[in-house]
C-alpha cells in the first residue's frame, strides 16, 4: 500500500510539480515515459514518488515517446489506469499512437507542457503541439496556471474514465510560463483526491481471460466509418460529463471551472479570445483599459479545446453590444487562419450581433506577450468597432521583428 | 604556435553550452584536429546532429551542418550522402539519441554500410534532461528515472554495430584525445559505415549521485572500465566481462559500400548493365 504524502494546505509548486502530484494521487497502474524539455520534471517527480514508496504502480522509462504512448496503450488495454507526460517533438512522435488510444477508447491521461515544434529547434512554449493533437480524438483541457494544472489533471481522470466517455484526455499547460513558474497551489489531501477520482473500472480489458477481446481490429469501408462516427459522438457527448465533473469539483474545492471561461463579457463592445497562460495577461490588460480608457472589453478563453465548446463560445459572444472580436493563436497557422479564429468565427456567425472577427498570431517559440501588447490589440479592436469595419488586415502577427505582416482585408465598410 | 581551432568553429557561438569539464569539448577538438590532419576542405563535409548535448556540435562547427530531430541523425544523413556521394558526412549523436530513440536508424545505417562516420558520444546517461536511464547506463547506477537503482541491461554499442554490419568499428575515450584523433582520422578515411564510440564523462548528471561528482572522478571510472584491444585480447572471458576494449575493433575494407552499389543501380536503370542479381554478391544471404 502506497504511503500517504503529507501536504500543507498551501504548497508552492510549479505547473510540472502540480501535475506530477495529481498523477501520484490518482494511483496510476502504469506510467511509461521518455524525457523531454519542459515536461521532464512531471515524470521525474513521479519517478521519485515510485522510488520513495508513494506509488504502488509501475514506472517504465522507454526508448522513445512513440514507445511511451505505445506502452500506455498496451497497459490501458490490459485494464490499468495509465498516464504519461510529454512536450513538442515528443508529442509529435506520439501522434501516431494518440489515434490508437482514442480509437480504442482507452482513457489515458497525457499531461503536456506545451512547447514549439522544430525547425528551427526551440524549447520554449507555444501551442504548436496542442494544435497538432486537435484532430486526434482526445479530450483536450487547458490549464492556465499551476493550480489549474493540478485541478485539471485530477478532473481528467474522472472525465476520461467515466463510463459514458471512455476517451483519453490531455491536460495542457504552457511550457515554462506555467510548467516552471512556482506559485501557491491548494492541493487536496491524498484520500480526498483519490475519492474524487474513484477506483478505476476496466472496460473490455485484455486481462479478463474469461472474456477474450480484441482491441484495434481492422475495419475497412464496412465499419470504419460507423466506428469513427461513434467515437466523435462520444467526444461531443463528453461535454455533459465535463460539466458534471467540474460541478463536482466545485462542490469539493470551491474552485469553479467552465468549458469556456469568460471575463467582463456582460457589456463588452470588444473581446479577445485566447488560451493558456496569456489569459491572465489579457484579463489584466482588459481591467486596466476599462478603468483607464473606458473601453468595454471582455475576454473569452476556451478551457476545453476539444471537444470544442461551440455552444458555450456562442453563448459567451452572444452579447448585443459586441462589435469586434480578436482571436489570438499561439501556433504557426501553416497557410491558414489560426485554428482558434476558425472555430470561434464559426460560433460567432450564429450570434445575433455577428461581431467583426480578426486574428493575431502571437508568442511563437516563447516570444513574450506582455500587458502593453494586449492593450494595443484591444485598442485596435476598439478602432474597428468605432469605424464600423475592420481597419487592419484580418490576420496579423503580434510583436514580430522586421516589416509588419498581415493577410486579407475586409470587404465591409 | 598553438593549433588554431577557430578556423573550424563558429566563434560567435562560443562559449559552448556544455558544463565545465565536459568531455564534449575534448571530442570537438579531437574531431577538428582530425579534419585538419586529413586536409579536408570543410565545405566538403556535412555534419549532422540530433538532440541532446551532442546535438550542439552542429551549432559549433563552421561547416555545412544540420540540426535534426531526436534520434533521426542517420536517417537525415543517409539522404544527404546519397545526394552527395562525394562529400564527407559525419553524424554526431549521444547514447540516448543513437541507441534508444534512434536505435533503429543506427542499425540500418550499419547494415547498409553507407559511407559516413558516426561519432557516438556515450556518456552513459541522458545528460541534457538531467539523468534519466539510457541504454548504456550501467546496472545499479542511480538515475532520476530509477531512483532505487537502474535494473535495465546495457548495450555494448560496438558489438551492436558489428552484428548490424558496420565495416569500421572503434572505441576510444576522452581520456586519450590523441588516440581519439587518430581513430577519427582512420574513420573518416574509411569507405563504409564508420562507427566510433567515444566514452565521455558527465560528472554533472551521471556522476552527481554515483560518487563521481568531479570530472576527474568520472574520467577515472571510464579509465577503470576500458582497456586497449591489444591487452583485451590477452584476457580470459571472465576478465573481459566488465571491461570494454578500446582502439580499432574492426576494419573491413572489402565490404560493399552502399553508395558504390547504388551506382550499379543507376547503371542498370540506364541500361548500361543488366539487372543486379545474386551473382553480383559473394555473400548471398
Amino acid at each position: 500500500m502506497a504511503k500517504e504524502f503529507e501536504l500543507n494546505e498551501v504548497e508552492v509548486w510549479d505547473g510540472n510539480y502540480a501535475a506530477s502530484q495529481a498523477l501520484r494521487q490518482a494511483q496510476i497502474d502504469v506510467v511509461a515515459a521518455y524525457p523531454i524539455t519542459p515536461s521532464t520534471p512531471i515524470v521525474e517527480g513521479y519517478g521519485a514518488y515510485v522510488a520513495n514508496g508513494y506509488v504502488d504502480g509501475e514506472f517504465v522509462m522507454v526508448e522513445s515517446e512513440h514507445g511511451a504512448m505505445s506502452g500506455c496503450v498496451g497497459a490501458a488495454a490490459a485494464g490499468g489506469r495509465v498516464a504519461t507526460a510529454t512536450s513538442s517533438q515528443g508529442f509529435a512522435l506520439m501522434v501516431e499512437v494518440l489515434y490508437q488510444a482514442s480509437g480504442m477508447r482507452l482513457p489515458i491521461v497525457l499531461t503536456v507542457a506545451n512547447r514549439a515544434l522544430a525547425a528551427p529547434l526551440n524549447v520554449r512554449g507555444d501551442h504548436s503541439d496542442m494544435y497538432l493533437g486537435r484532430d486526434s480524438g482526445w479530450i483536450q483541457l487547458d490549464a492556465f496556471d499551476a493550480q489549474e494544472a493540478y485541478d485539471m489533471t485530477l478532473c481528467a481522470f474522472k472525465i476520461g474514465e467515466h463510463l459514458d466517455v471512455r476517451l483519453p484526455v490531455m491536460v495542457h499547460q504552457d511550457g515554462f510560463t506555467t510548467s516552471h513558474k512556482a506559485q501557491n497551489v491548494y492541493p487536496l489531501q491524498d484520500s480526498v483526491a483519490y475519492k474524487f477520482i474513484g477506483d478505476y473500472v476496466p472496460v473490455d480489458d485484455m486481462l479478463d481471460f474469461s472474456r477474450p477481446v480484441t482491441h484495434g481490429a481492422q475495419t475497412e469501408e464496412d465499419w470504419h466509418y460507423e466506428h469513427k462516427a461513434k467515437q466523435h459522438k462520444a467526444l461531443m457527448d463528453s461535454r455533459t460529463v465535463i460539466d458534471e465533473v467540474f460541478a463536482d469539483f466545485k462542490k469539493l474545492t470551491g474552485r469553479e471551472y467552465k468549458r469556456v471561461e469568460s471575463y467582463m463579457m456582460e457589456d463588452a463592445e470588444v473581446a479577445l479570445v485566447l488560451l493558456g497562460s496569456s489569459v491572465e495577461t489579457a484579463v489584466l490588460a482588459a481591467k486596466q483599459l476599462r478603468e483607464e480608457e473606458g473601453i468595454k472589453v471582455g475576454i473569452v478563453s476556451p478551457r476545453c479545446f476539444r471537444p470544442f465548446p461551440y455552444d458555450l463560445v456562442r453563448e459567451a459572444l452572444d452579447v448585443p453590444s459586441l462589435k469586434a472580436v480578436c482571436c489570438l493563436d499561439k501556433s504557426a497557422p501553416g497557410g491558414a487562419m489560426g485554428a482558434l479564429f476558425n472555430e470561434v468565427s464559426a460560433a460567432a456567425y450564429s450570434t445575433k450581433a455577428r461581431p467583426m472577427m480578426t486574428n493575431y498570431i502571437y508568442g511563437l517559440g516563447g516570444r513574450d506577450f506582455a500587458v502593453d501588447e494586449a492593450k494595443r490589440i484591444i485598442r485596435e479592436q476598439k478602432a474597428h468597432a468605432d469605424a464600423g469595419h475592420i481597419t487592419t488586415d484580418i490576420q496579423q502577427f503580434s510583436g514580430l521583428r522586421g516589416p509588419k505582416l498581415g493577410f486579407f482585408q475586409t470587404r465591409r465598410g | 604556435m598553438a593549433f588554431n581551432y577557430d578556423q573550424y568553429l563558429r566563434v560567435d557561438k562560443m562559449p559552448t553550452l556544455w558544463c565545465w569539464g565536459c568531455g564534449d569539448g575534448v571530442i570537438l577538438k579531437s574531431f577538428i584536429r582530425a579534419i585538419d590532419k586529413l586536409g579536408i576542405n570543410k565545405d566538403d563535409m556535412c555534419l549532422v546532429s540530433g538532440i541532446g548535448c551532442s546535438g550542439r556540435f552542429s551549432s559549433y562547427v563552421d561547416m555545412n551542418t544540420v540540426h535534426t530531430t531526436h534520434g533521426r541523425t542517420i536517417a537525415f544523413a543517409t539522404g544527404i550522402k546519397l545526394a552527395n556521394p562525394d562529400k564527407y558526412v559525419v553524424c554526431v549523436a549521444g547514447d540516448g539519441d543513437a541507441l534508444a530513440i534512434g536505435g533503429n536508424h543506427t542499425i540500418h545505417g550499419c547494415r547498409r554500410n553507407i559511407d559516413m562516420t558516426l561519432i557516438l558520444i556515450n556518456n552513459f546517461i541522458y545528460g541534457l534532461t538531467n539523468s534519466q536511464t539510457s541504454p548504456t547506463t550501467p546496472r545499479g547506477f542511480w538515475t532520476v528515472s530509477q531512483k532505487a537503482g537502474n535494473i535495465d541491461p546495457t548495450f555494448d554499442a560496438c558489438k551492436l554495430a558489428e552484428a548490424a554490419g558496420a565495416s569500421f568499428i572503434a572505441r576510444e575515450t576522452v581520456n586519450s584525445p590523441k588516440k581519439m584523433e587518430k581513430v577519427i582520422v582512420e574513420a573518416l578515411k574509411h569507405k563504409g559505415f564508420s562507427f566510433v564510440e567515444i566514452n565521455s564523462n558527465c560528472h554533472i548528471n551521471l556522476g552527481r549521485k554515483n560518487k563521481m561528482q568531479s570530472a576527474m572522478a568520472n574520467l577515472d571510472w571510464i579509465d577503470s572500465i576500458t582497456v586497449s584491444k591489444k591487452k583485451w585480447d590477452t584476457l580470459s572471458p571472465d576478465e573481459q566481462e566488465n571491461l570494454l576494449p578500446t582502439g580499432i575493433l574492426k576494419q573491413d575494407t572489402e565490404a560493399l559500400e552502399y553508395c558504390a552499389m547504388y551506382e550499379e543501380v543507376k547503371k542498370a536503370q540506364q541500361g548500361q548493365r543488366g539487372l543486379i542479381t545474386q551473382d553480383d554478391f559473394e555473400k548471398k544471404i
